[in-house]
């Protein structure tokens, strides 16, 4: 039936159409990336500082890796940052803003003090401190992402279940004898589901951006290829000077596809959910 | 006269309580920026019964407290004082199974059905609510649902929609689906037709009263809507300000309202037939009820009446029975 409402949905939504079919086709490209990338991307294969050529269709970098490869095998490192770590924001988010909210009292004063505390660190600045303290691998980036994105999340799902708990249908719940666990079983978590779900996959997008931005600055997994590391080795080994716009432009236009589509599913996704936003 | 003889009077001449209210009280704080600075008299000290089988209509003006009292007598929150019993059992007292079966027999039906709904269910897993919180065994459940449909008169294709699909008067008849699921005795019905047309109104009405019949239930029926308690009650208590300030059989007090206020509020009754009335008694409304925060001395409704003589400024009325099974709260009947 659910299934059945979304396809439904998908045929007038444009915007939620052509989100998932973004990310779809990336989805597809990371996990096929072994048989359609024409060279091994940690190999040499070729001239260094070599411009697009049959062989070479994004050219090679500085030591003869073939770019399109590394583009392509990239794909890999974002998605899976990206989704990982917007998984740990929502997941941490979603477990203190519950507690906090249905609690109440000293622990909900508690939990969000923390959560003003942690949300008024500077975001990227801490990231870029905390990876680089925790030395520079996926894990920890993923790690870092989940310490410091959780936050507005928790105060979302704080606020939205505060609201639920005192709903008249939970009132009326009560009075027909429901206890707190069936409450939280039958009207709590249902509620929250709607709202977590588009939270999620544009709490992906923050993620993909802070990976690219950590790889950038040389701080991503050094034995992972990222187009964040893409555009940072660009830039130390000299792809602007000599103007190779074939090695520099590529994986910024991955990182803002990717970006995008996510931003369109989830902006769908909200629609979808909380038909109040339909027009 | 204190209040356990006032429930006794009232045991004698309205027969057997189902609920016994005695001397409740709940003040809510209002809170200042560093401590709290008053309280709201929501319920001041009402005492009443709830007769067996009947219904006793509690009407007042918005914020004269008619709501929490509901809400107190099914412990929705708890009293500040005083006590409730039902079936002779202070429910404040009450834990664990004895509660549970306590609410298992005390239901209400919420005023606003949209909100009292949740959006996300279906009408079977709101109906199929009560049973699953008390955990109790259907043997086919789908089976039991559609029963309790047509006893609303609803039907089985309604079984699998949701709340948004309905009507209002629709959603209010599967909230008292929902009630009656568990078999309950005694019912609050909080303004159960005030947020729907007038037209559908008489219907739920008459369902309830039909129901009423069939099932031998007791209802507490709250309302603002004189017209609709009047149809409804076999007893009325008027409320003022937290205060019960008249009480009686319900043609009585409608026929002979004995005190002002309730005088003042009947004047307020439109009347359908324009010949009529013309004929009714003139009774000006004068000002509107005070805060509820810092009620007047003496008799809260001296600054509105126009019988205040200057006991009634010093000296809170007690309410006393004027007439056999008629309880009136004003000085002009009671011996100073």
């Amino acid at each position: 039936m659910g299934v059945r409402k979304f396809l439904l949905f998908l045929r007038h939504s444009k915007i939620t159409l052509s989100g998932l079919i973004i990310i779809l086709v990336l989805s597809i490209m990371a996990i096929i990336a072994p048989y359609i990338t024409p060279y091994n991307p940690h190999a040499i294969t070729g001239p260094p500082y070599a411009p697009p050529s049959r062989q070479h269709l994004l050219g090679t970098d500085d030591i003869g890796h073939d770019i399109l490869s590394q583009l392509i095998y990239g794909s890999r490192t974002s998605l899976l940052v990206g989704t990982l770590g917007a998984l740990g924001c929502v997941f941490v988010g979603v477990v203190i803003g519950l507690v906090a909210g249905v609690a109440g009292g000293a622990v909900d004063e508690i939990l969000m003090r923390l959560t003003d505390i942690v949300l008024v660190i500077p975001y990227i600045v801490f990231v870029i401190v905390l990876v680089a303290y925790l030395g520079p691998s996926i894990w920890n980036i993923i790690l870092s992402i989940t310490i410091l994105g959780w936050p507005s999340i928790a105060r979302m799902v704080r606020s939205y279940v505060m609201s639920l708990k005192t709903s008249l249908y939970v009132e009326a719940a009560r009075s027909l004898g429901a206890d707190r666990s069936y409450i939280m079983k039958y009207h709590i978590f249902p509620g929250l589901i709607p709202l977590i779900i588009p939270v999620y996959v544009l709490t992906i997008v923050d993620s993909i951006l802070t990976e690219a931005g950590l790889s950038f600055l040389g701080l991503g997994d050094p034995t992972k290829v990222s187009w964040g590391m893409l555009l940072y080795y660009a830039q130390i080994r000299g792809a602007f000077v000599r103007g190779m716009w074939w090695w520099v432009v590529p994986p910024g236009l991955m990182i803002t596809i990717t970006g995008l589509g996510f931003l369109l599913l989830g902006t769908g996704l909200e629609e979808y959910f909380n038909p109040r936003f339909r027009r | 006269m204190n209040s356990k003889e006032l429930i006794n009077y009232m045991k004698s001449t309205f027969g057997e309580p189902m609920v016994e209210v005695v001397d409740l009280k709940k003040y809510f704080p209002v809170k200042g920026v560093f401590r709290t600075i008053g309280y709201v008299r929501a319920v001041d000290g009402v005492s009443f019964i709830v007769p067996k089988g009947k219904t006793l209509g509690l009407v007042g003006e918005s914020g004269c407290g008619k709501t929490t009292t509901g809400r107190l007598i099914l412990r929705l929150i708890e009293p500040t004082s005083g006590h409730v019993y039902f079936d002779g059992k202070d429910i404040f007292k009450l834990k664990g199974k004895k509660l549970l079966e306590f609410r298992r027999k005390a239901q209400m039906v919420f005023q606003d059905p949209y909100m009292s709904l949740d959006p996300r269910m279906t009408v079977f897993d709101i109906i199929m609510e009560p049973i699953r919180a008390h955990k109790i065994k259907v043997e086919d459940p789908q089976k039991f649902v559609v029963n309790l449909l047509y006893e609303v008169g609803l039907n089985e294709t309604h079984l699998y929609r949701y709340p948004h699909e309905f009507s209002g008067g629709q959603r209010q008849r599967i909230a008292v689906a929902r009630v009656l699921a568990l078999e309950p005795e005694f019912i609050v019905l909080d303004e159960p037709t005030s947020a729907l047309d007038v037209s559908v109104q008489a219907q739920i009405l008459n369902m309830l009263k039909d129901l009423q019949a069939k099932r031998g239930l007791t209802y507490l029926f709250i309302s603002h809507d004189l017209g609709v308690v009047r149809y409804m009650s076999d007893y009325i208590a008027v409320m003022y300000l937290g205060k019960i300030v008249e009480m009686g059989p319900a043609e009585e007090v409608f026929e002979k309202p004995l005190h002002p206020y309730t005088k003042m509020l009947f004047a307020s009754m439109p009347v359908p037939d324009p010949f009529e009335a013309k004929k009714k008694p003139k009774v000006e409304v004068i000002g509107e009820p005070p805060s509820p925060i810092n009620p007047p001395p003496g008799c809260r409704f001296h600054p509105r009446c126009q019988y205040a003589m200057d006991i009634c400024r010093k000296k809170e009325p007690p309410l006393v029975m004027a007439e056999k099974g008629h309880f009136v709260a004003c000085w002009l009947y009671a011996k100073k």
